[in-house]
């Protein structure tokens, strides 16, 4: 479904700044791949993501989405193929409109946007239910302004914004990285269920191994701008926090930096 | 005390009409404002420029011989025109916003002179045509100016509930989020951009025929103007509506702005204030009804406020103790 080969990012290319992001990135996914990303900071992790999504163009290298080339489409270009949940709880959604309106606003992603009503009456209906499934008492709230909303209410009703329109493509940037525990591990659940349900591919990144572990099908690890480790199928299932250390440590010649993955 | 005596309550009451039906068309021009300042998040100066293309135009058009109306419109389109170049220049060109207006509106005082045929101002009299609106008739004046707000804040408030407006909505409130649902926020920048220009030309055309000439200088300090409407109509659109504060009230009340604030104007005229020292007296409005929901805020949580608070338990708790 992805195609990720040999891509490269540079960002403040011949200044003091700069700051090799990306060195040669590799990755394919198969359709219906749930894939987690870990990785130390500034192992390329979300500029991975960005690349995908276009949020700026890379140096060098392609990227392939259902085969098609995407690499020189700009970020709202690509939207039409890809849903997208951020870190920061404000960034999916936006605040001063209502509930509805932001769903409605998503499920034109991809759409030319016309002059016709702006939100249906049978949408409504449709975004109630779907809203019900999420089971954070949001449903009964479709004209509250978004900005009301705590931080893991908003990345839930961005999770369904992200799929209101089927995307080839789910891109999870630490989305639960924000919230507490028990509201990360909900959005967490959520998240499972969407993909499940949807059959969706995904690309989840994480700072936190257990939830690397125990999410997807396949887990990638990066460092230094590249992927260094590429668990599936079986091996994925057996495979423990203590063990992703170690071949960590075996494939980068490094000891693990990052005191955040291994104690959450 | 001779002063006061001078102030004759007559004299207001008998400026007042005036007022009202230089507020609704300022009104108007400060939707176009609303637009841009509210809407898209983006504080465009290229009305100083624009409101003056729109008296220039429709002034030069209709003494040409072409219809009231068709002038009108052409000045609007004019007005979008002028909103395209300055979004081209933020979105195509990478010009801050600020900017970017500033460049359009100077480059707007030469295209307006030379509309005007190199005249700084042309009259135009309301005996030999047409005028929609005219100090010479008041009560038409007001009644042609509120039709006009209706008609276009009807439009507006079915405009933004679309799905093209609402994506101009969404490109104001997060523009991360707009791309990453497929808005192209480059064209809906541009296009606020024009629709907000075209606005406030038609303004400049009514305020042009109202006053029966188009000047060089007829949209300086206009975007002040326009914000002074907008937040002015915004405290008092809070205040008395507070929940109820909906997006059609918004646009009503932006207008009511216009004619509030053009009331205050007349009765700071009638207490015999210099007319020069207007453009002071309109900054120091604007900064007033700015402040006043930033202070009113202050007043609800202030350090002050818990300062005192604190100091009171703390000493109420001290007592108990010695107790």
């Amino acid at each position: 479904m992805l195609q990720i080969i040999d891509v490269h990012k540079t960002f403040n290319p011949g200044t003091i700044n700069e700051k090799v992001a990306l060195n040669g990135v590799n990755l394919h996914l198969d359709a219906g791949d749930f894939c987690t990303i870990i990785g130390g900071n500034g192992a390329g992790k979300s500029t991975t993501l960005n690349a995908v999504a276009g949020v700026w163009p890379v140096d060098q290298g392609i990227i392939l989405l259902d085969k098609k080339n995407i690499t020189g489409l700009p970020e709202h270009k690509r939207a039409a193929y890809l849903g997208r949940v951020f870190q920061d709880p404000m960034t999916g959604t936006a605040a001063t409109m209502e509930i509805q309106e932001n769903l409605a606003l998503a499920a034109r992603r991809g759409k030319s946007r016309t002059l016709s009503w702006g939100i249906h009456k049978q949408e409504k209906d449709k975004y109630r239910e779907l809203l019900k499934i999420l089971d954070l008492g949001l449903e009964d709230r479709l004209t509250s302004k978004v900005g009301l909303l705590s931080g893991g209410q908003r990345q839930a009703l961005t999770l369904l914004m992200a799929t209101l329109q089927q995307p080839k493509l789910l891109l999870l940037d630490e989305h639960t990285a924000a919230l507490d525990p028990k509201t990360a591990e909900k959005v967490l659940r959520v998240t499972d269920q969407v993909i499940a349900e949807n059959h969706l591919t995904a690309l989840m990144v994480t700072h936190n191994m257990k939830d690397a572990i125990a999410h997807g099908n396949r887990l990638i690890m990066m460092h230094e701008g590249r992927v260094i480790l590429d668990i599936k199928g079986e091996e994925k299932k057996k495979l423990t926090v203590a063990d992703l250390m170690h071949q960590f440590e075996v494939v980068s010649g490094k000891e693990f930096d990052s005191d955040k993955a291994i104690l959450a | 005390m001779s002063y006061f005596v001078s102030l004759n309550p007559l004299n207001l009451l008998n400026a007042l009409p005036g007022c009202i039906a230089q507020g609704l068309i300022w009104g108007i021009m400060a939707l176009g404002v609303y637009v841009t300042f509210r809407l898209l998040d983006f504080a465009d100066l290229t009305v100083d420029g624009s409101f003056a293309t729109g008296g220039a135009i429709t002034v030069m058009l209709t003494l040409s011989g072409l219809p009231i109306p068709v002038a009108l419109l052409i000045a609007v389109i004019a007005g979008m025109a002028a909103g395209t170049v300055t979004g081209l220049l933020h979105t195509a060109l990478g010009i801050p916003p600020i900017l970017a207006g500033i460049l359009t509106q100077i480059a707007l005082y030469s295209v307006n002179l030379h509309i005007m045929g190199m005249a700084a101002n042309q009259a135009i009299s309301v005996q030999k045509y047409d005028l929609l609106i005219s100090l010479m008739n008041v009560s038409k004046a007001i009644l042609v100016g509120s039709l006009f707000a209706a008609i276009l804040i009807a439009v507006l408030y079915w405009y933004f509930g679309t799905e093209q407006g609402s994506s101009i909505r969404a490109t104001g409130c997060n523009q991360a989020m707009s791309k990453a649902n497929g808005i192209n926020i480059n064209f809906t920048k541009v296009l606020a951009l024009a629709l907000s220009n075209g606005i406030v030309c038609l303004g400049g055309g009514l305020m042009a025929q109202y006053q029966g000439f188009a000047d060089i200088n007829m949209g300086r300090g206009s975007i002040v103007i326009g914000l002074a409407a907008v937040i002015i109509g915004e405290v008092f659109g809070d205040a008395l509506l507070r929940k109820h504060m909906n997006f059609a009230f918004r646009l009503i009340f932006v207008v009511l702005g216009g004619v509030i604030y053009y009331i205050v104007v007349g009765i700071v005229l009638w207490l015999k204030l210099n007319s020069n020292d207007l453009k002071l007296f309109t900054a120091i409005i604007v900064a007033v009804f700015l402040a006043v929901p930033y202070l009113q805020s202050r007043r609800k949580s202030s350090f002050a406020r818990t300062a005192k608070a604190s100091a009171a338990a703390l000493k109420a708790l001290n007592n108990k103790e010695v107790q």
